[in-house]
């Protein structure tokens, strides 16, 4: 084989590595869906996503997932709230603040937290905080929004925090330079230019972490406490939609209604998240500033 | 003579970790006067000058020894806040390092830390780019961002920004090595312009251009000052050997 035929071949070997996962990842979303769209035949679109009651084993049944929507919507949310502050200033302190000895055990650190498998974070909102929320609040039970919110929220904070830290580290030194020579301070020059220029980055590690928060199925099977009712408080028990598909798959009949309002509930989670990729990369164009660090 | 000096450098010795960079300096700099500093790369004249505002203290494990005197006051005195000093001592660097902001705010980025006043700042922002001779090429885009500008104009927007602080002392650390022949000669009419009102110290790596542009020059090697002297007098009849060499070109 002569030099040029291997430059071509190695070039298709690669063409094909590349459309074999774009492949794979296509035949998932078909089948996707394939088993979900059926459903519509049946049940409108409309009562679909807004009907308010999920009753699959009812005689007939209600297959409204506003409830589950809501119910994933508002733990992603509240683990938001919590996620982005405390990830965000852990990399501010990490890139721009810590010693070089903190600031490796604290890189390391939070590496572990974000290696803790879902299930084992799902374990300690049960046996931990769910009694102690029980007792505290004088609650029915500690399996409930804030639970969920809380565990979501340190799924998320290593997401946030690593990729946002890497955007800070970007940051060219020069731009810092500038700002102590006009005889910024630390905090000053951190506030107004090393998070601004690293902003598109931080808003991308942001949605990511978002995205994270709203697909995660275990915790929220295991601490949210699974009540397809629309909540009234941050102390009720919701049923986010992985949740409700991961609970209830393996007890239905093959190609039932339920299946299907299960893969098509599958689909509304799967077009939620594709928006949050496509929100992410649209503000990280939206605050790219010309010449600023970005991802 | 030592009643015009505005800073003093007095047995200056300063230490990466355990490599010593510069060797018991001791200089002083005339006010209102243009220095440069040659040397070959290495010989610690970037060094001494980002000494004179305090830059060296954001890299870890530095060391000072000696005594710098700015208007009389030892800028290394424990109780010194080195954010003062920055105010006073301004500095363009060798790469143009504009902020990724407007050009607007890239001039009151220093004077609204500052605490200048809302309403001073527009007049403000035309004063330094006029003595910065960018007025008239970005007074109609001061809301684009300074990224858009070219590299020159990114320098003089740069000295602009350093001016709007209204510094005594202008350090120059190889202000034009990044720039066009076109943008470099602007850049030096500006020093002759700015000389009367600022001293200016520059390091450059460029002869003709400490030639051109300054009256005292201070030639380094390896870390030692070799000689400090009148420019015209360094560039005619040097009193040691090793600056005619490095002058005319036979090491460096």
């Amino acid at each position: 084989m002569n030099r040029k035929t291997k430059e071509i071949f190695i070039k298709y070997l690669f063409l094909l590595f590349a459309l074999v996962s774009i492949i794979v990842l296509g035949l998932i979303v078909f089948s996707l869906f394939r088993e979900g769209l059926p459903l519509f035949s049946t049940v409108a679109v409309h009562d679909f996503l807004f009907g308010l009651e999920w009753y699959p084993t009812y005689d007939p049944p209600s297959f409204g997932i506003f409830p589950l929507i809501v119910g994933s919507l508002i733990v992603t949310a509240i683990a938001t709230l919590i996620s982005v502050p405390l990830g965000v200033l852990a990399a501010v302190y990490i890139s721009e603040i810590a010693p070089q000895r903190v600031k490796e055990i604290l890189k390391s650190a939070i590496e572990l937290l974000a290696g803790l498998p879902s299930v084992v974070l799902g374990f300690f909102g049960m046996v931990i905080i769910a009694p102690w929320l029980q007792e505290t609040f004088d609650l029915p039970t500690g399996l409930n929004i804030i639970n969920a919110s809380i565990i979501l929220a340190v799924m998320a904070i290593p997401t946030i925090s690593s990729i946002s830290e890497d955007a800070l580290y970007a940051v060219p030194r020069e731009f810092k330079e500038a700002s102590y020579a006009l005889g910024a301070t630390k905090f000053e020059t951190i506030a107004k230019v090393i998070v601004p220029a690293a902003l598109s980055g931080i808003s991308t590690a942001i949605m990511l972490g978002m995205a994270r928060a709203i697909g995660e199925t275990m915790v929220v099977l295991m601490v949210a406490g699974g009540a397809a009712a629309i909540p009234e408080s941050l102390f009720d028990s919701v049923r986010p939609m992985p949740a409700s598909i991961a609970a209830e798959m393996g007890e239905t009949p093959f190609r039932s209604a339920h299946y299907q309002a299960l893969f098509a509930t599958g689909i509304v989670l799967f077009l939620l998240t594709l928006a949050f990729n496509l929100i992410a990369d649209y503000v990280s164009h939206r605050f790219r500033q010309t010449g600023s660090a970005t991802l | 003579m030592a009643a015009n000096d505005i800073i003093r450098i007095h047995r200056v010795n300063f230490y990466y970790g355990a490599v010593r960079a510069l060797t018991d300096i001791s200089m002083q700099f005339e006010k209102n006067k243009v220095t440069a500093l040659i040397g070959p790369s290495g010989c610690g004249k970037s060094t001494l000058l980002r000494l004179l505002n305090r830059m060296n203290d954001l890299i870890d494990g530095t060391r000072v020894e000696g005594e710098i005197l700015f208007e009389g006051r030892n800028i290394y005195a424990p109780q010194v806040d080195p954010v003062e000093i920055r105010r006073k001592i301004g500095m363009v660097f060798q790469k143009p390092n504009p902020f990724p902001k407007t050009i607007y705010n890239n001039i009151t980025y220093g004077p609204r830390l500052n605490g200048v006043s809302a309403a001073d700042l527009p007049g403000l922002v035309e004063q330094s780019l006029r003595q910065a001779v960018l007025w008239d090429e970005v007074k109609d885009i001061l809301d684009k961002s300074a990224m858009n500008l070219s590299g020159g104009q990114q320098q003089r927007l740069c000295i602009a920004r350093a001016l709007a602080m209204k510094p005594d002392v202008l350090l120059m650390d190889e202000p034009t090595s990044a720039l066009d022949p076109i943008s470099t000669a602007k850049i030096e009419e500006l020093v002759e312009e700015l000389k009367r009102h600022y001293t200016i110290i520059i390091v450059t790596h460029n002869m003709q251009q400490a030639a051109r542009i300054s009256d005292q020059t201070a030639f380094f090697y390896l870390g030692n000052l070799i000689e400090y002297n009148k420019t015209e007098k360094i560039f005619t009849k040097p009193d040691v050997k090793q600056t005619e060499d490095y002058i005319t070109g036979r090491f460096g």
